[in-house]
């Protein structure tokens, strides 16, 4: 098992706002949690990361307890995040953002063709700052930048917020690839649905604070139960 | 043409003077605005971070070893007195602009109170190395005028090639710009904040061990001496700690050379502080404040 969250509790300031997650990612598997905005999807991906000290529970990743962990040392033994807004490093060119990337992973190997086989345009604009790009553009920097040091599982924040649809397409293939051709475990957050349906090979319904819950492939094409969980 | 000798030796003196005060407010802020620039943190106790590399370049110079050695001493003694300091008291000030400032008001009065304390009202003298150069009616500090001089500029390349072409530099300039990001990269940021507060503190010991020798008397209320200076050129100067502090130190010197050439040290040091009254009028941001407004609103409007 790559990822394993148990009786997960954590919330900012004392104000509480995951409750008791219980939930798996395999190895390999892509994962979607779904569900209206503030229901605590990123709170959940920013508690597996580390970047939030959980009240309670427990995260496991390739068998080993990571709950008090920082999120320094998860990078570095090989998640790689994805984070909503993309937060690329604005004033640092498209270049020594990905060299901050080498850092996620064991640092064995650094996979710079494979990020520009997937995103071309980051060679293109290698010396741009990253902060001048597109949002499209910064989100590939994003991805790009979590993968480059070989994580074994990516956590990925809303991949199409803020992003024109045509690229939300090109990126809901890129991420499928890279599970494919790389191995890499996903888990992501989203609220769109031809993301969630294009992408996850399952996934977690969340609301409140808890998952209520969990959706097969074959419940994910139906269109009508996905947006039960989406649409306020 | 006939040059009139009296007004070349009255331009070289200029210079010279021009040269001595760039060097002096350049390495007296470059740690200062390291550490603010980088950490959002304020060290009003920079002044005496200065005043720990004299003292313990002049303390080592007195036991008998040469000066070169004395200076190295007297960083060395600087950077582990910065990193306990992070470590004790500034860790707990990030991004706490006012409380910083406090706090390290406090440290500076406590570090003075110290160095009067056990080591008296002054300390013995450092003679200024290297001698004089004459010209004409005007004599100069080869040390203060132009050595100085070429080792600020060094200094000022050097912190160039760090954080722009190194790889330590540029994980401290993402840990400065995202911190939760940068350590989601799996940079350790409390490192990184250590080695940064050790570099702002080893320049500020290295000012001090350059300014030992050239400081006359050595006594524990010379801190303020820097840390006016350099106060103001990280405010004229605005965020961008190399380039901000270059060209602040170049518009004071100048204004600062032409004051102290032509009335005396005083109405120098006046012009200056009306300059960057004037400079923080009209540019709030200082000066690479306006310049990266100037360029965004020139990017918006492509």
């Amino acid at each position: 098992m790559s990822l394993q969250i148990s009786n997960l509790s954590a919330g900012y300031d004392g104000t509480p706002i995951l409750r008791d997650i219980d939930c798996t990612v395999a190895d390999g598997e892509i994962v979607g949690v779904v569900g209206r905005n503030g229901v605590g999807k990123t709170t959940l991906l920013k508690s597996v990361m580390g970047l939030l000290t959980p009240d309670g529970g427990r995260v496991e990743f390739n068998s080993t307890d990571l709950t008090d962990e920082p999120a320094d040392v998860r990078a570095r033994g090989g998640i790689g995040y994805v984070p909503q807004g993309r937060d690329v490093f604005p004033g640092l060119t498209v270049e020594q953002n990905l060299l901050i990337g080498e850092n996620v992973g064991t640092g064995e190997e650094t996979l710079y063709d494979r990020v520009y086989e997937y995103f071309p345009i980051l060679e293109e604009r290698a010396d741009q700052d990253a902060g001048t790009m597109s949002g499209g553009q910064q989100q590939m920097l994003a991805i790009g930048r979590a993968i480059i040091g070989g994580p074994d599982l990516l956590l990925v924040d809303e991949p199409s917020e803020g992003v024109q649809p045509s690229i939300v397409q090109s990126i809901t293939k890129d991420l499928r690839r890279i599970n494919e051709e790389l191995g890499t475990t996903i888990l992501f957050v989203e609220q769109n649905l031809s993301v969630i349906q294009g992408l996850a090979d399952r996934c977690y319904a969340m609301d409140h604070g808890t998952i209520v819950d969990e959706l097969d492939g074959n419940e994910l094409a139906n269109r009508a139960q996905l947006e039960e969980y989406l649409v306020v | 043409m006939v040059v009139d000798s009296t007004a070349l030796y009255g331009l070289l003196a200029l210079m010279f003077q021009f040269f001595n005060s760039f060097a002096f407010i350049v390495l007296a802020t470059v740690g200062l605005a390291i550490i603010f620039g980088m950490m959002g943190v304020i060290n009003l106790a920079h002044g005496e971070f200065i005043l720990v590399g004299v003292y313990g370049t002049a303390l080592v110079f007195h036991a008998g070893i040469p000066l070169p050695v004395a200076m190295i001493a007297g960083v060395a003694i600087t950077v582990v007195f910065g990193i306990i300091v992070e470590r004790t008291i500034v860790r707990h000030f990030y991004d706490r602009l006012l409380d910083s400032m406090v706090a390290t008001w406090g440290l500076a009065l406590v570090i003075a109170q110290l160095l009067l304390i056990v080591f008296g009202s002054s300390l013995g003298s450092i003679s200024t190395p290297m001698g004089n150069v004459a010209y004409g009616p005007y004599t100069s500090s080869i040390y203060r005028s132009i050595f100085l001089p070429v080792v600020a500029v060094l200094m000022l390349v050097g912190l160039y090639v760090l954080f722009t072409r190194t790889e330590f530099g540029i994980k401290a300039r993402a840990t400065i710009e995202d911190p939760e990001t940068a350590r989601a990269m799996g940079i350790d940021t409390d490192r990184m904040y250590v080695a940064t507060f050790g570099i702002g503190s080893g320049l500020a010991g290295l000012t001090g061990a350059l300014y030992a020798p050239a400081l006359g008397s050595i006594t524990p209320d010379r801190g303020s001496t820097f840390l006016i200076e350099a106060f103001i050129a990280v405010v004229v100067g605005g965020p961008s700690v190399i380039i901000g502090t270059l060209s602040a130190a170049g518009l004071l010197s100048v204004f600062n050379a032409v004051g102290s050439f032509l009335a005396g040290t005083f109405v120098g040091q006046m012009l200056m502080l009306l300059v960057a009254i004037v400079a923080l009028r009209m540019l709030p941001n200082g000066i690479t404040g306006y310049v990266k407004d100037w360029q965004q609103r020139r990017r918006a409007e492509e």
